[in-house]
This record gives C-alpha cells, sequence and structure tokens, in this order.
C-alpha cells in the first residue's frame, strides 16, 4: 500500500522538517495551498502597482504632444515592462493565487495533489520576477516590446544585457508556471470528493483545469523559443540571425504565438471562471447552460493553438495561410458568444443583488464584450492590416486584458476575501472603487480606439502637435489618474476590513459551493471530514432542496444533497503535510543560475557560467533533499 | 502490482493523506503522464524548428556532410535496448527481486550512457570536420536539438543511478516499485523521442 517505508526515509531525510506555525520561516516553508495563494495574491498586487505607475509614467508623458517627461529609450523600457509585468507578475500570478486558495476548496479536497511542488512553483515565480526586476538596479531594463520581435533581439541591434533580462526572468517563471500547472491538472484529475464528477465542478474549477492544460501544453514552446534566442546572444547560434546566413526572424513570430495565443487565454478563462462564479450567486439562479458553458470552455481551449498568425498577418503569410487563420480566429466568437448569452441568460429573471463582486462581474461582461468585438474586427486581415500597430490594437487588449481579467479578478477578491481573511470589504468603498475603476478604464482605453483609427501608432514616446490626437490623449491620461485613484480606495478597504471589517460567516453571500460549507478563514486541513457530492452546486442543493428536478443539472436533489464521509476515525484533525525547506532551497538554485547566465551575458568570456553550475548544483541537492524527505515527517 | 488503493469504502479511514484518488491512479504517475504531454511540445518545438531551416542551409559543412549514419545507428540501438533492460528492471521489483532489479537498472543506466558517450564523440568528430554551432542554420539547428534530447537522457541516468542506489541501501522494495515505473515511463519516453529524432535527422534524405 502506499505507507512508505518510514523509518529508513526518515534517516535519510537531510534536513528535520520545520514545524514552527508562525512567524516569518513558516511562511517561508509553507506547503499549505492557502498560504500559498495569499503569498500569489499580495506578491502580484505589488506588481501590479509596480506594473501601474509604469502605465501613470507613460500616460503622464503622453497626456499632451511633445512631453518631455523620458525619453524614447525610457519610453520603450517602460511599456516592456509594463506589458510583461501586467501579463505575467499580474493577471497569471493572481489567478494563480485562486486556483491554490480555491481550487481545492471547490473540489472538497484537503490540499493540492504535490503541496512542496506548490511552494516550489511560487518560490521560482518571485525568483522569475526579480531576475527580470534585477535590470532596473544594472540599468539595463528590457526595451523590445513584451514579444521580443527578432531581429531586434539579435545581438547586434541589442547589444546590452537587457534582452537577456527578459530572457532569463521568463525563462524562470515558465518554469513556475509549468510546475502549477501540472500541479492543478493532477489535482483536479484525481482529488475531487466522492461523487464531484468531472460535470459537476463549478465553473472556476473547470476554467482552471483548461487553463492548466494549455499552460502544460503552450509553456515548452516559449522555453524553446527563449532557449534559441538565449544561444543566439550567448553562443552565437543563427536561429534568428539574419546576417547572410538565412536565420529567419519570422521563426521567432511562430514560435512566439503559438505560445501567444494560448497564453492569453491562460489570461482570461480563470476571470470567465470567476465571472461564473460570481453571476448564479447574486442572481440567485443556478447558472443557465452549464454544459454548454463547459463545452465552451474546452473548445475555447483547443481552438486557442490554431490561430496563433493572426499576430501575423502583415508579415505575408499568403492567401491559404492568412484565409485558415482568419477563420479559425472568428470561430473563436462563437463559443465566446455562448458564454456570455449564458451570463446574460442567467441574469435574466433572477433576483439580482448589485454587491460588489457582482458589480465587477457586470463590468466584466460588458466590457469584455466590446474587446472581443474588436477582437474579431481584426480577424479580418485586411483591416487588421490597418489596425496593426496602431493604439486601436492598444484599445483592444487592454479592453480584454484590464476589462476583462482584472475586473473578473478583482470581482474574485470581493468575493472570496470573506473566505480568505473571515471579514467582508467593505460594500461603500467597493462601490467607490467600482465606479471609479470603470468610468476611468473607459475614459483611459475608450477613446484610444479614436486615437488608433485616426492612425496613432502604438509604442511613440511622444507625438508633434495638430495631428488631432491631442484631445483624447489628455482624457486618456485623465483616466489613468482615475484608475490610479481606484486602486488607493481598494488598498484603503483593504487596511480597514483587516483592521476592523465586518465579520463574515462561513457562507456570507448564501453561495453554492462547497468553498462556503466550512468555516471562514478555513482551518488548516479544510475539511474535517470530506463532503460526499450528490450534485451539481452541492450546497445550494442541501439549502434548496425544494429545487428538486428544476435543480442544476436537472437531477432531483436528494433531501440531504451532500453528506459527510470518511470519518477520521479517532483523530482529532486529519493529518496535513508538514513544511518543507526544500521547494524554497531547490528555487534558489533556479535564482542562482539565473543569475549566472546573466553575469556571462554582461560580461566577456565564459567564466560566469560557473555560478550557473553552482546555481543548478543547488537545485540538484534540493531536488534530492526532496525526494528523500521523509512524506509525512 | 497495484500500488494505490482504488477509492476505498467510505466507512473505512485511509491509511494516510496519501491514499486514494478520485480515478484510483497515483498521483505521481499522473504527473508523470502529463510532463511527458508537456515535454512532447517542447520537443515538437525543437523539432519543427529544425524542419523549417532543414536543406536550406548556406554554405559547408551541413548536417549531412557529416553524418555517419552506421556510427549513430550503433549508439540508437543501444539506447532501444536499455529500454529492454529498464522493462526487465521494473519486472524485477515488481517480483520484489531487488537484485535483479540493481542489475538491471546498471545495465539501463550503462546502455544510456553508451548513447550519451558516442553522443559526445559524434559532436567531437562534426567539429573537427567543421560544424559547430555558429556555422549555418544546419549546425545551430542540430546542435541544440540532439543536445537538448542528449540532456535528457543524462538526466535519465542520473536519475537511474540514484535509484540503483537506493536500491542498493534496500530503500527500493516491492511496495515501491512505482519509482521504477515512473522513471521507467520518462526513459521509454526519451527512447521514443529518439526514434522520432534519428528518422528526421538523419535517415530522411533531402
Ligand atoms: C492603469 C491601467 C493601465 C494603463 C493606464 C495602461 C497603459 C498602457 C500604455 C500607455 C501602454 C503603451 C502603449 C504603447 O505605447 O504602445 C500599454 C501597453 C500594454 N499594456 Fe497597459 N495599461 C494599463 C493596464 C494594463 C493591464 C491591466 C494589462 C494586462 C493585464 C496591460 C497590458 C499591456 C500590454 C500587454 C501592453 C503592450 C506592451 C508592449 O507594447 O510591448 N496594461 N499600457
Ligand atoms: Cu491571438
Amino acid at each position: 500500500m502506499a505507507t512508505i517505508a518510514a523509518p529508513a526515509g526518515q534517516r535519510s531525510g537531510l534536513l528535520a522538517r520545520p514545524i514552527a506555525p508562525t512567524g516569518v520561516w513558516s511562511w517561508l516553508t509553507t506547503v499549505d495551498h492557502k498560504r500559498i495563494g495569499i503569498l500569489y495574491g499580495t506578491t502580484a498586487f505589488v506588481f501590479l502597482l509596480i506594473g501601474g505607475l509604469e502605465a501613470l509614467l507613460m500616460r503622464t508623458q503622453l497626456a499632451v504632444p511633445n512631453g518631455r517627461l523620458v525619453g524614447p529609450e525610457e519610453f520603450n523600457s517602460l511599456f516592456t515592462m509594463h506589458g510583461t509585468t501586467m501579463i505575467f507578475l499580474v493577471v497569471m500570478p493572481l489567478s494563480a493565487a485562486f486556483f491554490n486558495y480555491i481550487v481545492p476548496l471547490q473540489i472538497g479536497a484537503r490540499d493540492v495533489a504535490f503541496p512542496r511542488l506548490n511552494a516550489f512553483s511560487y518560490w521560482v515565480f518571485l525568483s522569475g520576477a526579480l531576475l527580470m526586476h534585477f535590470s532596473f538596479i544594472a540599468q539595463s531594463v528590457p526595451n523590445m516590446g513584451w514579444f521580443a520581435y527578432a531581429n531586434l533581439t539579435e545581438k547586434t541591434f541589442s547589444p546590452t544585457p537587457a534582452v537577456d533580462y527578459w530572457v532569463v526572468g521568463l525563462q524562470v517563471l515558465g518554469v513556475g508556471s509549468l510546475a502549477a500547472g501540472f500541479n492543478f491538472l493532477v489535482t483536479i484529475l484525481q482529488l475531487r470528493a466522492p461523487g464531484m464528477s468531472l460535470m459537476r465542478m463549478p465553473l472556476f474549477t473547470w476554467t482552471t483545469f483548461v487553463t492548466s492544460i494549455l499552460i502544460v501544453l503552450a509553456f515548452p514552446v516559449i522555453t524553446v523559443a527563449l532557449i534559441e534566442l538565449m544561444f543566439d546572444r550567448l553562443f552565437g547560434t543563427l536561429f534568428f540571425n539574419t546576417s547572410g546566413l538565412n536565420g529567419d526572424p519570422i521563426v521567432w513570430q511562430h514560435l512566439f504565438w503559438v505560445f501567444g495565443h494560448p497564453e492569453v487565454y491562460i489570461l482570461i478563462l480563470p476571470a470567465m471562471g470567476i465571472v461564473s462564479e460570481i453571476i448564479p450567486v447574486f442572481s440567485r439562479k443556478p447558472l443557465f447552460g452549464y454544459p454548454f458553458m463547459v463545452y465552451a470552455v474546452a473548445s475555447i481551449g483547443f481552438l486557442s493553438f490554431t490561430v496563433w498568425a493572426h499576430h501575423m498577418f502583415t508579415t505575408g503569410l499568403g492567401p491559404i495561410a492568412t484565409a485558415f487563420f482568419a477563420a479559425s480566429t472568428m470561430l473563436i466568437a462563437v463559443p465566446t458568444g455562448i458564454k456570455i448569452f449564458n451570463w446574460a441568460s442567467t441574469l435574466w429573471g433572477g433576483s439580482i443583488s448589485l454587491t460588489t463582486p457582482m458589480l465587477c462581474a457586470l463590468g466584466f461582461v460588458t466590457m469584455f464584450t466590446i474587446g472581443g468585438i474588436t477582437g474579431v474586427m481584426h480577424a479580418s486581415p485586411p483591416v487588421d492590416t490597418q489596425h496593426q500597430d496602431t493604439y486601436f490594437v492598444v484599445a483592444h487588449f487592454h479592453y480584454v486584458l484590464f476589462g476583462g481579467s482584472i475586473f473578473a479578478l478583482f470581482g474574485g477578491i470581493y468575493y472570496w476575501w470573506p473566505k480568505i481573511t473571515g471579514r467582508f470589504l467593505g460594500e461603500s468603498l467597493g462601490k467607490l472603487q467600482f465606479w471609479l475603476m470603470f468610468i476611468g478604464f473607459n475614459l483611459t482605453f475608450g477613446p484610444m480606439h479614436f486615437l488608433g483609427v485616426d492612425g496613432m501608432p502604438r509604442r511613440i514616446y511622444t507625438y508633434p502637435d495638430g495631428l488631432g490626437w491631442n484631445l483624447w490623449n489628455i482624457v486618456a491620461t485623465i483616466g489613468a489618474y482615475t484608475i490610479g485613484v481606484a486602486i488607493i480606495v481598494f488598498i484603503t478597504n483593504v487596511i480597514r476590513s483587516m483592521r476592523n471589517g465586518e465579520i463574515a460567516g462561513a457562507d456570507p453571500w448564501d453561495g453554492m459551493t462547497l468553498e462556503w460549507t466550512i468555516p471562514s478563514p478555513p482551518p488548516h486541513y479544510n475539511f474535517e471530514t470530506i463532503p460526499t457530492v450528490h450534485g451539481r452546486d452541492p450546497l445550494w442543493l442541501q439549502k434548496h432542496p425544494q429545487l428538486d428536478g428544476h435543480g442544476p443539472g436537472g437531477q432531483a436533489a436528494p433531501a440531504t444533497a451532500m453528506q459527510h464521509a470518511e470519518q477520521e476515525g479517532g483523530h482529532e484533525h486529519p493529518h496535513m503535510p508538514d513544511p518543507s525547506y526544500w521547494p524554497l532551497f531547490a528555487a534558489l538554485g533556479l535564482l542562482v543560475a539565473g543569475a549566472g547566465i546573466l553575469m556571462t551575458a554582461s560580461s566577456t568570456g565564459y567564466t560566469m557560467l560557473v555560478v550557473t553550475g553552482v546555481g543548478l548544483f543547488i537545485l540538484l541537492v534540493g531536488i534530492f533533499g526532496w525526494s528523500l524527505e521523509p512524506v509525512n515527517g | 502490482m497495484q500500488i494505490v488503493a482504488t477509492a476505498p469504502p467510505v466507512h473505512q479511514p485511509p491509511p494516510t493523506h496519501v491514499a486514494e484518488t478520485t480515478n484510483g491512479l497515483n498521483n505521481r504517475k499522473v504527473l508523470m503522464w502529463t510532463f511527458l504531454g508537456s515535454d512532447c511540445m517542447f520537443f515538437g518545438a525543437l523539432i519543427g524548428t529544425y524542419l523549417i531551416y532543414r536543406g536550406k542551409w548556406l554554405g559547408h559543412p551541413v548536417p549531412t556532410d557529416v553524418f555517419d549514419i552506421p556510427y549513430t545507428s550503433v549508439s540508437a540501438f543501444a539506447l532501444l535496448m536499455s529500454s529492454l533492460a529498464m522493462v526487465l528492471a521494473l519486472a524485477a521489483i515488481q517480483r520484489g527481486d531487488t537484485r535483479r532489479l540493481q542489475i538491471w537498472l546498471l545495465v539501463t543506466a550503462g546502455l544510456g550512457l553508451v548513447f550519451v558517450g558516442g553522443q559526445i564523440y559524434e559532436f567531437a568528430t562534426f567539429g573537427h570536420e567543421g560544424l559547430n554551432l555558429a556555422v549555418n542554420t544546419g549546425g545551430t539547428t542540430f546542435f541544440v536539438l540532439t543536445g537538448f534530447h542528449g540532456t535528457h537522457v543524462s538526466l535519465g541516468i542520473a536519475w537511474l543511478l540514484s535509484l540503483w542506489v537506493l536500491a542498493k541501501r534496500g530503500v527500493i522494495t516491492q511496495e515501491r516499485s512505482l519509482d521504477v515505473e515512473i522513471a521507467g515511463l520518462y526513459w521509454h519516453f526519451v527512447d521514443i523521442v529518439w526514434i522520432i529524432i534519428f528518422t528526421v535527422v538523419y535517415l530522411i534524405p533531402i
């Protein structure tokens, strides 16, 4: 059976497992999915502030013609770091925060499948973020845009190590994402409570599942692209080098977007999942068309691998490829439309309460719809040829990324905050934040549509007077500062809630899913006894058995929709995995290895690769210590 | 050999939290399968890059100038045979035969070493004949693709040797045959990838 030879294992552990329940070390060594979720969330929020500051700098520079706040070089660095930060250090880890905190609770599990791997993911993520931001200390900040097109990134054109910081940082971030992707895939496949069949999983768990598949399949491709770019820069290979030896820069674009388009669904699917949790609860109706939602999520996941070259229409792909990618891109509008109609139908006839989470969810649906429509517009190659590299594209992707992901993620924060902390975030401040953000957002990015069709190119650090761009630029800047104020309101709300927020019970919103069956904040082991699930929306079925055949999923709900099974005979609490030093230690190895590559890139010769060797050695020791550690010490 | 209990009867407390899973499959085994799926995309991207440039190389030598197919066939054969040894290692521990386990683990790792040694020698020879990372896109894509495969094999060897040490110290018992099985999954995968690379890179004429 699964009992590991305990005595032998115990002796071969290199370090005793840390056990202190509080203090810094308890956080550094934690393997609790809830704490890791909080770490992800907090870190991502810090980067939201950094990325937001970069955005405000850009908007201040562009407020009026001939702005002189920053020069062209700084501006290049600002949009590169802003884009990269927002995508990889804000939206992804904020989503990961919810994967971590919520998914095990929604499926009735005590933790993820691999708690230590989970901690490793977080520390690797942090290492990657740090490596990338060391570029500020080295004063060599990445400046080639978030998709780093070749051959600008070749040594000839970018001789400073700026590109290397981006390459190495992103590479390490990718390792962390992959580890998390594996973990959540296995967790959702393997750790569902009895009765929680796939078609009974909450929508957020479903989107996490499909997102994990996308991560697992898309990130290896960017890993390869980054390896090839790194080899070009360090060892003189010719993957994307055009200096007469026929390397082809378009190859980079293919590799990048084979990853990049699934990546945008990695950014939006979790948001869609959150919204699909919020709307039913605050409409007091089960989600309309659950199976179609699931099929839509799955088919979006699949289609996302077939559309990458819509980012490359202007490279001259030839008529057949162009037609194919235009058609497949337009096809994605079908499952997306299905979702929008399902959300709308859930609202239809519901008794709607406009709480802050609900407002954010509605903000998501409306703003994402606008971003989706402009998306279908540039699915058409001739239209895209007009839009490419103008502010129209900037407007489009902020409507999906900010209007979509960020609104939904704030909705998730307001929705699950009471579960996580046991206290409510203030409703009036919440509403104030929402409306400030909503108005500010539309002021910032709505006018960019006009700027785009008026011909204002993206990624310009300034513009002359008299082109008709002045009005909308100053409006956009005012909007950006309004968003800044909204974020300050949010921070105030958080501080107030932590000081003396209203106490929330286990189930403050009359929720439907399993996370609301346990206390807020949940105990270390989540569920005293593992629940048995008899239908979709188990808690809702338990509270409203009269729903009967009209209940979600259409099955008759048994008198007690949810029983508790698996008595932990005799034990007071279930035994949980102990904290461990090894995830942090192994991640440190990657940090050192990455730093070694950066030192090599910043020097001549290869002596600094020794540091990389040391880092890999630390990683190796970490892996050995990890695998020899007694499983439950 | 059934390692993981299928979902146990409801009233019976599981022995530890590692026990049962929704599907009755072992978590680590599912993890390895998902990793291998992911690694398919990794090699897919590398092979894809190779294919894009294949035959469009400029200057000489290009990979096909220096290939010694009989030589590489021998080391490919060694790698193929190592998969057989891996199967025998797993079969041994599933029977509880730790002595044969150790032998077959060593044979597997040894054949893997023959392959990696062969690759190092091959790289050195090609280098002498003027094919290197920076000479043309042929050298670039060839070395990076086969090099990363070689790295995969080397990591596999390190893994097998660690298992061998653990087996010698009596840690790997019949109950832990899963440890061997998972390493085996990885090993067979790396082996299959080489069959593809060998065919695409060496055998199919341009
Ligand atoms: C305060 C809110 C924000 C403001 C004011 C803002 C503003 C800007 C500006 C001015 C640019 C540069 C456009 C250019 O020069 O081409 C930009 C680029 C970008 N932004 Fe934002 N942004 C905000 C939030 C976000 C969020 C939340 C995300 C993603 C989740 C995001 C993702 C991006 C990306 C990917 C780029 C492209 C970078 C590049 O061109 O390489 N932004 N943003
Ligand atoms: Cu796309």
